[in-house]
């Protein structure tokens, strides 16, 4: 990422960014992990007394969890340790959804144990986890504060009563641009890709094809947490394999299209929430904007779910628990900057933040909500279809 | 008593004999070992998963013996295939063009500076692969220098975007693979006795004549396997075109890594790795018949 202001200019929280060159889904951050540094400090009376109590092991995605620089450690984590003496093994060992759930699926089929008595996929993936009988139900005993998590992802198709799923971080996909090129920002899909567009390949799109493809069906008019049709879905891809030929669309990427919004190779993009909260960071100013479409923007979540094989499933589930405290959920989304789904952290965080916990991108407003839309689950044999058919027009295939 | 000397003797030589033919496949085995784990058994892996069918569960592939998935890559993908090659071949003869020069140049008028300008060509190594392109996205970008300059000179328009386009993947492929085409050149020119060209002015040729009938071909070895090191990795390649191109510049290395990584249709990825490495090896084998060079440096 190009650092246009000196290091020097800038407030230690955005310092802390820039030197911990973090990414999950954009660069996420080393900013708010401030204030929690008293957690650190344990003693090795305590850390043996934790080994006794057993313990847990989570594989989750790479920088999406607080962490300290100084002392290497994760302070949340660290704290959970302490307070209940369970020992947590933390690895950041999912990647890509795909891969992940490919590398550890033969073992499931065995019912073999895979190493992780907790992970944490993103919503699709976890319904295909649970159609395929690979999770566990919660032991509700264990999780009281399971009835924090925020209206909106209280009742989801994948798991209508949430018994063996709860999100633990929610990601928004709208559209993003810079101010100085655009300063009256974006409202609509139309606005987004107007005719003065076409041809100079400046729009920048994700190449998750929820997202992308969402925002499309979106716009035309269709219910993408509903039951669309093959032919529905078909339609939007036809219309972006139109958007690519009539050269409105440049590329279609991953994680990196932050940096192209901020060197000002594209005038905007599709893009998530939490990287443009952070790129506003980074560069110490509001110079990029983020709304989600009129039409309605994604909303996807990373979900806990309890792989059939775990061997410690009272443990996995007391630090879901543990994370469904407003307190900590307030910490833990303050230095993630996605949005938290857990109810009264957005007051906890008041407390130490007051400005980021009115950041209607980790706390996104009623309005903003009613806007949004979760992909439905697709089938396998959908899945397939249209992720080949996506990859098609993505010149991928 | 000599009788049975002479017969341990034979003994001896027979046992000397046997061991001396189970030599080279004892010196071999390591060798044939190393290729078996790491060559024969990945190959015969990839064309097994090339003939498979998806399943619908997580990474579940059914194998069908489905030998029709070569025929439905080939028609399904022609078009990044034949991208492919084309911008690999524009892009080695684009290093052919630059390289030539400089090799000249290095090996025979640098004098006390070769080591240096050696260490130069060298020298992009030190830095990543994925940053030096990068880097081209910046140099080319609609607020850089080149840009700018070409606008000034009234070259391009304005409108036009050097970034995510063919030119820009062309570019990169051809900068990226250079020094792979610049050492071999260098190597087969620097080896080229002085004295040849002296006999060649002897013979009353001028410069141009002996440049083309006596450095040319003294050099081909060089540029056989310069352009051999440059088109290979630039047929696979697909950091350029997903860093530096847009959606319809992909190249046969994008479709793959896509269905690896993002479709996790293994079968397609897999059929396609193998037709890759069919066309490459065809490829150079005609290349090399053609170019009549079996020295290859």
């Amino acid at each position: 990422m190009s650092k246009k202001v000196s290091k020097k200019d800038l407030s230690p929280e955005t310092r802390a960014i820039i030197n911990s060159q973090v990414t999950r889904r954009g660069f996420l951050t080393g900013a708010g992990g401030i204030g929690v540094a008293s957690f650190l400090g344990l003693s090795m009376a305590e850390l043996n007394a934790a080994s006794t109590s057993g313990s847990v092991r989570w594989a989750n995605w790479g920088y999406y969890i607080d962490f300290d620089e100084k002392s290497s450690k994760y302070p949340t984590l660290e704290a959970f340790t302490k307070k209940t003496g369970i020992k947590v093994t933390y690895q950041e060992a999912i990647d890509d959804n795909d891969t992940f759930s490919a590398k550890v699926s033969p073992q499931l089929k065995l019912k073999k144990d895979i190493g992780y008595d907790l992970v944490t996929p993103t919503e699709w993936m976890a319904a295909r986890w649970i159609a395929s009988g690979f999770t566990k139900k919660f032991d509700v005993a264990n999780i009281p504060n399971k009835k924090n998590v925020i209206d909106l992802l209280a009742n989801r198709p994948l798991d209508p009563k949430r018994e063996q799923t709860l999100p633990y971080a929610g990601i928004i996909a709208g559209v993003a641009w810079n101010k100085k090129k655009t300063p009256a920002g974006f409202k609509t899909m139309d606005q987004v890709f107007d005719k003065k567009y076409k041809g100079k390949r400046q729009i920048l799109v994700l190449s998750e094809m929820r997202d992308t493809i969402g925002l499309i069906m979106m716009w035309q008019g269709v219910d993408i947490g509903g039951k669309f049709t093959e032919a529905q879905f078909m339609n939007a891809v036809n219309k972006f394999d139109q958007l690519i030929k009539d050269g409105y669309i440049g590329q279609i990427k991953g994680q990196s299209y932050a940096q192209d919004l901020q060197s000002g190779n594209v005038s905007h993009v599709i893009g998530w929430s939490g990287d443009i909260a952070q790129l506003n960071l980074q560069v110490g100013s509001d110079q990029f904007g983020f709304a989600v479409p009129e039409s309605g923007g994604t909303f996807s979540s990373d979900n806990f779910l309890i792989p059939s094989t775990a061997k410690n499933q009272a443990n996995a589930e007391k630090l879901i628990n543990y994370y469904y405290d407003p307190v900590v959920a307030a910490k833990l989304s303050a230095y993630i900057n996605y949005v938290c789904p857990v109810k009264g952290a957005q007051e906890e965080m008041a407390k130490f933040n007051l400005k980021q916990s009115k950041n209607p991108l980790i706390f996104p407003t009623a309005d903003t909500f009613k806007k949004l839309q979760v992909f439905r689950g697709l089938t396998p044999s959908e899945q397939l279809k249209f992720s080949t058919a996506f990859q098609k027009v993505s010149g991928n295939g | 008593m000599v009788a049975l000397a002479k017969k341990v003797d034979i003994n001896n030589s027979i046992a000397s004999l046997k061991q001396k033919v189970a030599m080279p496949y004892l010196l071999l085995l390591p060798g044939m070992l190393w290729l078996i784990v790491f060559f024969l058994s990945p190959i015969l892996t990839l064309v097994s998963t090339s003939t498979k069918e998806p399943g619908l569960g997580f990474g579940e592939f059914i194998q069908t013996y489905r030998w029709a998935n070569y025929t439905d890559a080939l028609v399904n993908l022609q078009e990044q295939f034949i991208r492919s090659f084309v911008y690999a071949l524009i892009a080695t003869a684009i290093a052919l063009a630059i390289a030539y020069p400089l090799a000249y140049a290095i090996a025979f008028k640098s004098g006390k500076w070769k080591n240096v300008l050696l260490v130069l060509v060298v020298a992009p190594f030190f830095c990543s692969f994925l940053l030096r392109t990068i880097a081209w996205r910046q140099i080319l970008a609609q607020d850089g220098i080149v840009f700018k300059s070409l606008v000034t000179l009234h070259l391009i328009s304005p409108d036009t975007r050097l970034t995510s386009s063919a030119f820009a993947v062309i570019t990169g492929l051809a900068y990226n693979f250079l020094p792979f085409m610049t050492l071999p050149l260098y190597a087969s020119l620097e080896r080229i006795d002085p004295r040849t060209l002296e006999a060649s002015g002897d013979l009353y040729a001028n410069g141009i004549v002996t440049f083309r009938k006596v450095t040319v071909p003294l050099s081909m070895p060089g540029v056989v396997a310069g352009t051999l090191l440059t088109f290979i990795p630039a047929a696979g390649d697909f950091v350029n075109a997903q860093i530096l191109g847009n959606p319809s510049t992909t190249m046969i290395g994008n479709v793959i890594n896509a269905q690896y990584l993002q479709t996790a249709n293994y079968p397609l990825a897999a059929t396609l790795s193998f037709l890759l490495m069919l066309m490459i090896l065809a490829l150079v084998l005609v290349y090399i018949r053609k170019s009549g060079t079996e020295e290859l440096v």
